[in-house]
C-alpha cells in the first residue's frame, strides 16, 4: 500500500502531481468583486515539499482552500485550471470533489483542537474516515487506524485509539490529525500552518514526522506557513506570495540565501536570526495592500526600495531569475545581474 | 521591608532597576468549598522560587514553552497578580506586598506593560489620543488639556505615527500600527521599566521587524529597561542583554544572552535552541527531543526536567537542583554542578 520512496530522489524530473495554472479566485459581494488570488501558477511533484509563505492576507490559505474546493460561498475560481495527475479538479461538482478530498488530497489544519470532533473517540473518527474513502470493514478499518497511529508516533496505539481528543496533548493531537489526513493513503497533503499552535520542541517533533512521511511514503506536501524557519527546515522549493500573487518561486536555499525579488529579500532580512544581536533588522515600511486597493502594476511597488517607472504601470510576470522564477521587472532587464 | 520603604531609593546606576527574589506564585485549584474544608486542596505552582536582576537600560528576557510561567512572572511584577511570597524590588523598594491604589500609583507610573494582542488591549470606543492620554491624566502629569494634547502628538511621532492619527479609532489601524499605539500609551507616563509580554507574536515578520527596531531605538533614546517575555527565541536573541530560560516555574539557566545562545549548557536550553527552525540553515547540532512538558499540577519530583533529560542521574529524580555558577552563568542542574559540563 505504501508507495516506494524511490520517487523522492527523482522528484525534479517526475511529472507534476499537482499542477495549478493561472488560477484566479474572486469574491463577489454587494460591494463589488475582489480578486483574492491573481494568476497563481505552481506545480508539486511526487515526494516534494512545496512551501507557500507570505504574510497574513497574502492568499496562502486561500490557495490551499481553492485547490480542494473549500472556498466560501461567495468565492469562485474564475480562471485557470487545477490538475491532480491527469485529472482536472477545478470544475468538479461537490460530490466528486468530496471524493478527491481525503482520498487523493489529505488536509491538515493549524489547530488540532478544532479539527477533531471532541465527542467521538479518535478510533471512531479514524474508522469513519477510512470506511468513507476505502472499501473496508469496520474491523479492518480499526486495524488500519491503529497502524496509522503507530506510523505517526503515538505510543501504545491499541489503547490510545479509544481515547477522546482531549485526552491527548497538543503535539499528540496534531499527530492524530496527521493520521486522519493519511487515512486513505493520499498522494498529496495540504498542511496549513500545521505547527503554528505548537511549542518549538513539539513543533520540531511534528516537522520530523512530516519529513519522515515524505521519505517513507513518497508523499507530496504543500506546506502553508508564515514561519520561514519551518520552510527552511522542511521544504524543497518555496513560493512566496504577496497580495494574492506569487512573487517568487524556486529552490529553498536559493530563495532564502539569495532571493531575487525585493520583497523576498526584505522579508528574509526582517527575520531576526539566532546569535545576531548587533544588527538592526531591515524593515519593509508600510503594510501589504488590502485586496480592494491593490496598486496597479506590481503590487509591491509602493514599498519597493528598487521601484522603477515600469513597476507602477505594468504587472510583472513570473520569469526565470537565477535558479528560480520571480515576478519583478528587474529580471528581464538585467538577467542574472548583480549578486 | 520597612527599612527599604523608609530609605530613599538609591537611584545610582549601580542599583539594578528590578530585582526579583525567591518569587513564588501558587494558584488554588480546589474546586469546591467542601473540598477546601476537608483539606483536599490542589495547587498549581506557577512560579516556584525565581530570582532575577535587571540592570538599568538593559533587556532581560524570559523564554520557555507554554505553561512554563513566564507570563505569570510578568503579571506578578507589574502587580496584576499578587505573589504568594517573595520580593519584587523596584529601584530597591519592595512592591510585591504593596496594597492599595494610592501606594501603588507612583510605582505604576514608572512601570508599564505592552501586551501581546493589540486588538484586545486597546479600548475600541476610545479615540487613539484618549487612549494615549489616559496614563497622563491618571497620574496627573500635565496641568491642562493643551499640554496633554501636545504630549500625545509628540508620543505619536515618537512611535512613528502622525499627530493626526490621534483622532482615529483603533479599528482604523493595522496590527503593527496598533502595537505602536500600545507603545505610545506605555511611554506616556515616562516609565523606567516596560514589561513586554510577547509584543510581536501577533504580527507578521516585516511588521515585527518594525516594532523590534522601534523598541530598540526607544531604549537607546530614553534609557528604558525592558523585561521581554517571548517564546520566539530568534526575537529574544535579537533583543536581549541577559536571558532566563524557564521550565515549569523555575529558571534552569540565566546569564548573558550571547553566552547562552552561543554555548547553552543546561540540557533543556540545548534542546530548546536546537528545536528552533532557523532560516540560517547552518546545520545546528540536533539534540534528540522527546516528550512533552509535564503537567504543572503534578510536576515530576526532583529536577522537573528529569523525565525528558538524556543525562538524568539518580539524584535528579529526588532532589531539586539549586542554581549554581557554571562557566559564567547560573544553571540549575546536578550534573553540571558536579562535573562542570555534560557528558559527551
Amino acid at each position: 500500500m505504501m508507495q516506494e520512496a524511490a520517487a523522492h530522489k527523482t522528484a525534479s524530473e517526475a511529472a507534476p502531481l499537482l499542477d495549478v495554472r493561472d488560477m484566479t479566485v474572486q469574491f463577489f459581494s454587494r460591494h463589488g468583486t475582489l480578486t483574492a488570488l491573481d494568476n497563481v501558477s505552481f506545480a508539486i511533484r511526487p515526494g516534494e515539499v512545496l512551501g507557500i509563505v507570505g504574510e497574513s492576507g497574502a492568499g496562502k490559505s486561500l490557495t490551499g482552500a481553492s485547490i480542494v474546493g473549500l472556498l466560501p460561498d461567495s468565492g469562485r475560481v474564475t480562471a485557470g485550471e487545477i490538475r491532480l495527475g491527469e485529472q482536472r479538479i477545478d470544475n468538479l461538482d461537490r460530490t466528486r470533489m468530496r471524493r478527491i478530498r481525503g482520498r487523493e488530497i489529505g488536509l491538515i489544519f493549524q489547530d488540532p483542537q478544532t479539527s477533531l470532533n471532541p465527542l467521538l473517540t479518535v478510533g471512531k473518527q479514524l474508522v469513519q474516515t477510512i470506511t468513507s474513502h476505502l472499501d473496508m470493514s469496520a474491523a479492518a478499518a480499526r486495524q488500519r487506524g491503529i497502524e496509522l497511529l503507530r506510523d505517526v508516533g503515538i505510543p501504545a496505539p491499541e489503547r490510545r485509539i479509544d481515547s477522546y481528543p482531549h485526552q491527548f496533548s497538543g503535539g499528540m493531537r496534531q499527530r492524530v490529525v496527521i493520521a486522519l489526513a493519511l487515512c486513505a493513503d493520499p498522494r498529496l497533503v495540504i498542511a496549513d500552518e500545521p505547527t503554528t499552535a505548537l511549542d518549538v520542541s513539539i513543533q520540531a517533533q511534528v516537522l520530523a514526522l512530516l519529513q519522515d512521511l515524505v521519505r517513507k511514503r513518497g508523499l507530496a506536501i504543500m506546506l502553508i506557513t508564515h514561519d520561514m524557519g519551518v520552510i527552511a527546515e522542511v521544504a524543497d522549493r518555496i513560493a512566496v506570495m504577496y497580495a494574492g500573487r506569487i512573487v517568487e518561486i524556486g529552490p529553498v536555499r536559493q530563495v532564502i540565501d539569495s532571493p531575487s525579488h525585493p520583497y523576498t529579500a526584505g522579508l528574509m532580512s526582517a527575520i531576526p536570526k539566532l546569535g545576531d544581536r548587533a544588527r538592526r533588522l531591515v524593515q519593509i515600511d508600510g503594510n501589504m495592500p488590502r485586496l480592494d486597493a491593490v496598486p496597479s502594476g506590481c503590487a509591491f511597488n509602493p514599498r519597493c526600495p528598487r521601484v522603477m517607472d515600469i513597476c507602477r504601470v505594468e504587472r510583472p510576470q513570473l520569469r526565470p531569475a537565477r535558479a528560480g522564477h520571480a515576478a519583478c521587472h528587474l529580471y528581464p532587464a538585467l538577467p542574472q545581474a548583480e549578486t | 521591608m520597612m527599612v527599604a520603604q523608609t530609605q530613599r531609593p538609591d537611584r545610582a546606576a549601580s542599583t539594578p532597576q528590578l530585582v526579583v527574589k525567591d518569587l513564588r506564585k501558587q494558584f488554588d485549584l480546589t474546586r469546591s468549598v467542601a473540598g477546601r474544608l476537608l483539606g483536599h486542596q490542589q495547587y498549581l505552582k506557577a512560579i516556584d522560587g525565581l530570582d532575577i536582576e535587571i540592570a538599568r537600560g538593559t533587556t532581560f528576557s524570559l523564554v520557555g514553552e507554554s505553561g512554563c510561567g513566564k507570563s505569570t512572572v510578568a503579571r506578578c511584577i507589574v502587580g496584576i497578580y499578587k505573589p504568594t511570597s517573595g520580593q519584587v524590588l523596584f529601584d530597591g523598594v519592595d512592591i510585591a506586598q504593596m496594597r492599595g491604589r494610592k501606594v501603588m500609583l507612583p510605582v505604576r507610573r514608572r512601570m508599564q506593560m505592552i501586551f501581546q494582542d493589540p486588538y484586545a488591549s486597546l479600548n475600541p470606543r476610545w479615540r487613539v489620543s484618549q487612549i494615549i492620554a489616559e496614563p497622563i491624566r491618571t497620574h496627573g502629569l500635565l496641568p491642562d488639556r493643551q499640554a496633554v494634547q501636545k504630549r500625545v502628538d509628540e508620543l505619536l511621532v515618537q512611535v512613528g505615527l502622525a499627530p493626526g492619527d490621534g483622532r482615529k479609532y483603533p479599528h482604523e489601524f493595522s496590527g503593527g500600527q496598533r502595537q505602536r499605539i500600545s507603545i505610545a500609551r506605555a511611554l506616556a507616563s515616562s516609565p523606567d521599566l516596560i514589561v513586554c509580554d510577547e509584543p510581536t507574536s501577533a504580527l507578521d515578520v516585516s511588521v515585527q521587524a518594525q516594532i523590534l527596531n522601534l523598541l530598540r531605538d526607544l531604549q537607546e533614546e530614553l534609557g528604558l529597561t525592558y523585561l521581554l517575555i517571548s517564546h520566539n527565541l530568534a526575537v529574544v536573541a535579537h533583543m536581549s542583554t541577559r536571558l532566563g530560560v524557564m521550565y515549569l516555574g523555575r529558571l534552569v539557566e540565566t546569564g548573558d544572552s550571547q553566552l547562552l545562545f552561543g554555548q547553552p549548557l543546561h540540557p533543556y536550553t540545548r534542546m530548546l535552541l536546537s528545536a528552533v527552525p532557523d532560516v540560517g540553515g547552518a546545520a545546528v547540532k540536533r539534540v534528540a527531543i522527546a516528550g512533552d512538558v509535564p503537567n504543572p499540577i503534578s510536576p515530576p519530583s526532583g529536577c522537573s526536567f528529569h523525565p525528558r533529560c538524556p543525562f538524568v542521574q539518580d539524584k535528579c529524580r529526588m532532589v531539586p537542583p539549586v542554581p549554581s555558577m557554571v562557566q559564567g552563568r547560573l544553571v540549575a542542574c546536578h550534573v553540571l554542578a558536579e562535573h562542570g559540563e555534560l557528558p559527551a
